[in-house]
């Protein structure tokens, strides 16, 4: 049986898109289900994703402003509906990448987040070691974990005004310095 | 500097400012702040191939107290600046600074918001050592500049000064 059949089988119709690119697969699946999801995959007999090897983030919105520069305005044509009125994609993925060390096998589990609302259920109730990978996304992208036991920065310093891995924050900063005080 | 034995009880006739300065210069004790690659290279430097005790750096201290030469040898984060600062200010008078590599000095290839560009931003620079990362020659080079600074230094002018202002002001 081929793995995505086993993941679609496993996460039925939490499995919202399954990509699969140079024999990596990836799946994507509601954000409010994540939990729900992951330990699925990770409770599955046949799948057993038990370990967490990575979580990161990612911005996009640079992707999407390519994408409606390349269409120019008043381009002669049949009237296609434009980005404009199409709801825009969420900005942010948070991406999870899971290893079965029983079979040996890699998913990547990856959910969609929106600007307007940058929260996603913590899933350090199923790994501990989630805690520092997740403090990481929120320190530079701001995506705030629900249910995380500490979130902190972990990267900048506390009083950092800004979330530098965002695409619209400038590679050489917007002049933030920190200094010694004496209490 | 002047230096005219006598025989008999070992007498020695010397200027006391001099005398200052030979001790400090012969002693430069460096406080080893390594953050990054150039923190291999020194340490590098202090070990016995390049062997730094030749030239009186004989204890790296890792206590800024007994510490006069501050070795800042790497990249330094914003973050990490108040650990700096404060290590500065630990250190006993008289003190002096060796930047070591294109970090420390200028903030190196890292641009970006969360490196310092450059240590003067935050302390004060005796000797800057450019390259990435240097080589411990470089180091010993820097060193070896910092005692030529110690040599031109005048340690009592300021002790002197004061008692001469006080005393104007007494009269």
């Amino acid at each position: 049986m081929e793995l995505k059949d086993m993941i679609r089988g496993c996460l039925g119709p939490l499995a919202v898109a399954i990509d699969e690119f140079r024999g990596d697969l990836s799946v994507e699946v509601p954000k409010s289900h994540i939990i729900d999801a992951l330990r699925r995959l990770k409770d599955d007999p046949g799948l057993g994703f038990d370990f967490l090897s990575d979580l990161f983030g990612v911005d996009n919105s640079e992707i999407y402003k390519k994408k409606t520069a390349s269409k120019k305005p008043g381009d002669e044509g049949p009237e296609t509906p434009s980005e404009n009125d199409m709801p825009s994609p969420p900005r942010f993925d948070v991406i999870y990448l899971l290893l079965s060390l029983k079979t040996n096998r890699r998913l990547r589990v990856k959910a969609r987040i929106a600007e307007d609302d940058p929260v996603i259920d913590s899933v350090t109730s199923i790994w501990k070691a989630a805690t520092w990978p997740e403090r990481e996304v929120f320190d530079m992208y701001g995506i705030r974990f629900k249910g995380h036991p500490d979130l902190r920065r972990l990267l900048m310093w506390d009083e950092f005004p800004a979330h530098p891995l965002r695409k619209d924050y400038p590679l050489e900063g917007m002049g933030e310095e920190r200094c010694l005080i004496y209490e | 500097m002047g230096l005219q034995a006598y025989s008999g009880s070992g007498w020695i006739l010397t200027k006391l400012e001099d005398l200052i300065n030979w001790g400090r210069k012969r002693s430069p004790w460096p406080l080893p702040y390594g953050t990054a690659c150039c923190g291999i290279e020194m340490m590098c430097a202090l070990a016995s191939g390049y062997d730094m005790a030749r030239f009186g750096a004989e204890r790296p201290s890792f206590s800024p107290r007994q510490a006069d030469v501050l070795i800042e040898a790497g990249t330094i984060t914003k973050k990490m600046v108040p650990i700096l600062k404060r290590i500065y200010d630990q250190m006993a008078e008289p003190k002096w600074v060796i930047a070591m590599g294109a970090c420390a000095c200028s903030g190196g290839v890292f641009r970006t918001y969360s490196t310092l560009q450059g240590i003067d931003k935050v302390i004060p620079v005796d000797v800057y050592v450019p390259g990435c990362p240097p080589r411990p020659e470089g180091l010993l080079y820097a060193l070896i500049k910092v005692m030529e600074k110690i040599e031109k230094d005048h340690p009592l002018r300021k002790q002197f000064d004061q008692l001469k202002l006080g005393v104007d002001n007494g009269a």
